[in-house]
């Protein structure tokens, strides 16, 4: 485990500063605050600039806590939250198609299960709510992998398991899938995590734009993908999780 | 075969709306108008008739709308209705001779003591088996008649009609003024404390107790079987059916067996158990009520427990204390435990109803040490509801005998996976989502489809009834529940003991 980034340490100590200013300073003042010499402040400073953090007041050149870090808390959805919005379009999703659906949320190179809707089929079935499925093995693991390049990058040193002969292990194989995947706007899978189970999902956005889910449905790749199914299914996931995205909007 | 739908208006408490389903029970339109609701003084609910008949027209003509260019054809309407509130009009104008009497409003306390006090009172439990409680639409009646003056001598003569939501909407949608039916469905009916549980007609000697003039009454009429054709909507529909909000959840959820059970969670919650074509008296604190009933069949009864509070604790958990920013963070938040610590919430806010029905009640929060964290206030939040269900489901099982082999949920708590699961292991049984959560609607449109033909029977309505979720009970919470039940029910005496001493 290597040692911590000084550079963000720094940053973190100039935020700090800032609150307990309790409004603006200067960066002389802020260098004297946190220790650092004025240069070395003023990058930090210029790089906190640029991502939105800090914001600087055009007339006295202070700097003060940027828009930025407000942005970020309210990215955060509550994966409770997502499941109560999503609830509705997952049900109706699953009566339409006439199979099982879920919900995912990114954790890593693996995906949380926040939802479960069972196959309108009655047949004997386990809520899988708060089970864990390997991203680079499902369509909602995909979609979410799709939207987030730097993570698909970490994929080059991952070693990825090979769940079934159908599993793409290959890095850039699967990154070229991911490529597909993200300008598609769905994913699909075809037997990678259990043989014969496939699947087709599309991402679900927050209310700042990032993709904070994939909703998909899930079934037997000879019915899921039968011949002329395949169109109507698509649009109907696609539909259901941009349904669930204005959901989150309002 | 081209597509049959039909139109369901689910007239509620803070709306109504207007939905649509097809054959195989899917929704295909939504459409939904709130109404205002009136606040004159402290306890008294009221809403405006006409902006509600408004609302249905327009929401109603939309949803018809949304659906006209898809091939087939909406054939009939069912309505579902907030029971319990009282609506008194002019059978000349039309108009209403003052607002609804909202089922929330205690403004019929004192009058119901008064009458409580009568010897004769022993009846009305006999004859409606029900409590003798002002929730019930009859009081409320009773004061409209007091209250308005010249009014029990109007509709002595038959110029003032009263209804609840479904009769008011019925005689304005067959015509209102000009040739408007006056008809009431039995499960309504059920709820005025004015009709007889047995014979399904009204009671004369109940009349006489509360002092209302048979000439104003509607015709009671099963809840399945055409009422009416709904001449006043762009396209004419035969009403088809009518039923109370929380039998058509039981309707909608397919619930036509002797022992099946729904629960709908929200604000409150309501437990139902259908019991057969016997009338099951309760002695456990349980009302008996009328389930539903197809034209030319006999009544089918339920038992019925309500829950004043459930949902509202989690609302009051982000409202009041702001322990959480929305009502699905509770979940959030009480997995960062992973037990109640010992704490117990009983949420007696304004007295509990079944099976205590001790209105004097008060809530409390038991069992509190520096070990309790907000993570175990929030567990003890969502436990509540299921200590709650627990004690009306074993009243169910005292009074009716009937084995309940799951319990079904609908309503938005149902999306709290901690919750489910917690139910299961309290209960002790499965407990299971339908695919259609829209249960009330949904059961008003099998009742109107019903009657026109759209599904031969009610077999063919559990052929459309599919599971979406199902949680089972782990045998070893079932155990440590079983085993923690007492601490509930001491929890429960201590806050019926705290309302007493006040």
């Amino acid at each position: 485990m290597p040692g911590t980034v000084q550079s963000i340490e720094r940053a973190a100590t100039l935020l700090h500063a800032i609150v307990e200013s309790g409004g603006q300073m200067g960066v002389t003042e802020l260098a004297a605050a946190v220790g650092l010499p004025k240069t070395t402040t003023h990058g930090l400073l210029r790089t906190l600039l640029a991502v939105g953090f800090v914001e600087q007041d055009p007339r006295t050149g202070r700097y003060a806590l940027g828009a930025g870090l407000l942005g970020l808390g309210s990215h955060y959805l509550d994966a409770n939250e997502l499941r109560s919005r999503a609830s509705n379009w997952a049900d109706s999703l699953a009566a339409r198609s006439g199979f099982a659906v879920r919900l995912g949320t990114p954790a890593g190179l693996q995906v949380v299960v926040v939802h479960h809707v069972f196959r309108p089929d009655d047949s004997p079935q386990e809520l899988e709510v708060g089970s864990v499925l390997p991203a680079h093995a499902t369509a909602v693991g995909k979609v979410l992998l799709a939207s987030r390049p730097a993570l698909a990058r970490a994929l080059a040193d991952a070693r990825l398991e090979a769940l079934t002969p159908r599993t793409v292990v290959e890095p850039a194989a699967l990154l070229a899938e991911l490529q597909t995947a993200r300008a598609r706007g769905w994913a699909e899978q075809l037997g990678e995590y259990r043989l014969g189970v496939g699947g087709i999902a599309a991402p679900v956005h927050g209310p700042g734009g990032l993709v904070v889910g994939a909703l998909g449905v899930s079934g037997p790749v000879e019915e899921l993908f039968a011949e002329g199914a395949r169109p109507a299914l698509r649009a109907m996931v696609v539909e259901a999780a941009a349904a669930v995205s204005r959901e989150l909007l309002a | 075969m081209t597509e049959r739908y039909v139109l369901a208006v689910d007239q509620g408490t803070t709306s109504t709306r207007s939905i649509v389903f097809d054959r195989a029970g899917r929704l295909v339109a939504v459409r939904q108008r709130e109404h205002r609701q009136h606040f004159p003084r402290p306890g008294w609910v009221e809403h405006d008739p006409e902006e509600i008949w408004a609302n249905t027209q327009l929401t109603a003509a939309q949803a018809l709308r949304d659906v006209a260019g898809a091939p087939g054809q909406v054939v009939a309407l069912g309505i579902a209705n907030q029971r319990e509130t009282t609506v008194v009009w002019e059978r000349a104008t039309g108009r209403p001779l003052v607002r609804a009497l909202v089922w929330q409003d205690t403004r019929t306390g004192p009058l119901v003591e008064e009458l409580a006090a009568r010897p004769e009172a022993a009846l009305v439990r006999e004859r409606t088996g029900l409590e003798l409680a002002g929730y019930f639409a009859g009081p409320r009646l009773r004061w409209v008649l007091d209250a308005v003056p010249g009014a029990r001598a109007r509709a002595e003569r038959g110029e003032l009609l009263f209804g609840t939501m479904e009769s008011w909407l019925v005689w304005n949608l067959t015509g209102g003024t000009d040739g408007g039916v006056h008809v009431t469905d039995v499960t309504n009916a059920s709820r005025t404390l004015l009709m007889d549980v047995r014979r399904c007609c009204w009671d004369p000697d109940l009349l006489d107790f509360f002092g209302v003039p048979a000439a104003m009454l509607p015709e009671i009429r099963p809840s399945v079987g055409v009422l009416g054709t709904a001449s006043a909507l762009p396209v004419p529909l035969p009403i088809g059916g009518a039923l109370g909000d929380q039998q058509a959840a039981l309707f909608g959820q397919t619930c036509f067996a002797p022992g099946e059970a729904k629960c709908t969670y929200g604000t409150g919650s309501f437990l139902l158990q259908n019991t057969g074509t016997d009338l099951v008296r309760s002695r456990h604190g349980l009302i008996s009520t009328v389930a539903y009933q197809l034209a030319g069949e006999p009544v089918h009864y339920a038992l019925e427990g309500s829950i004043a509070v459930t949902g509202a604790l989690v609302q009051w958990l982000r409202d009041s204390l702001g322990l959480i920013g929305s009502a699905a963070e509770v979940e959030t938040l009480a997995r960062t435990v992973s037990d109640n610590g010992g704490c117990y919430i009983v949420p007696a806010f304004s007295g509990l109803l079944a099976p205590h029905w001790e209105g004097r009640a008060r809530g409390l929060v038991a069992g509190l040490t520096s070990y309790v964290t907000k993570g175990h206030l929030a567990r003890a939040v969502l436990e509540a509801t299921g200590w709650q269900t627990r004690d009306v489901v074993r009243a169910m099982d005292a009074d009716s005998g009937l084995p309940m082999e799951a319990l079904r949920v609908d309503g938005g708590m149902t999306t709290n996976n901690l919750l489910m699961q917690f139910l299961a292991d309290v209960l002790g049984s499965p407990v299971v989502r339908p695919m259609v959560g829209e249960t009330v609607s949904l059961g008003a449109a099998y009742a109107a489809g019903l009657a026109v033909g759209v599904w031969s029977d009610t077999g063919a309505l559990r052929r459309n009834w599919h599971r979406s979720a199902q949680w089972v009970p782990d045998p070893g919470r079932v155990a440590a529940l079983d085993a923690a039940y007492p601490e509930w029910e001491r929890a429960v005496q201590l806050s019926i003991a705290w309302g007493e001493r006040r």
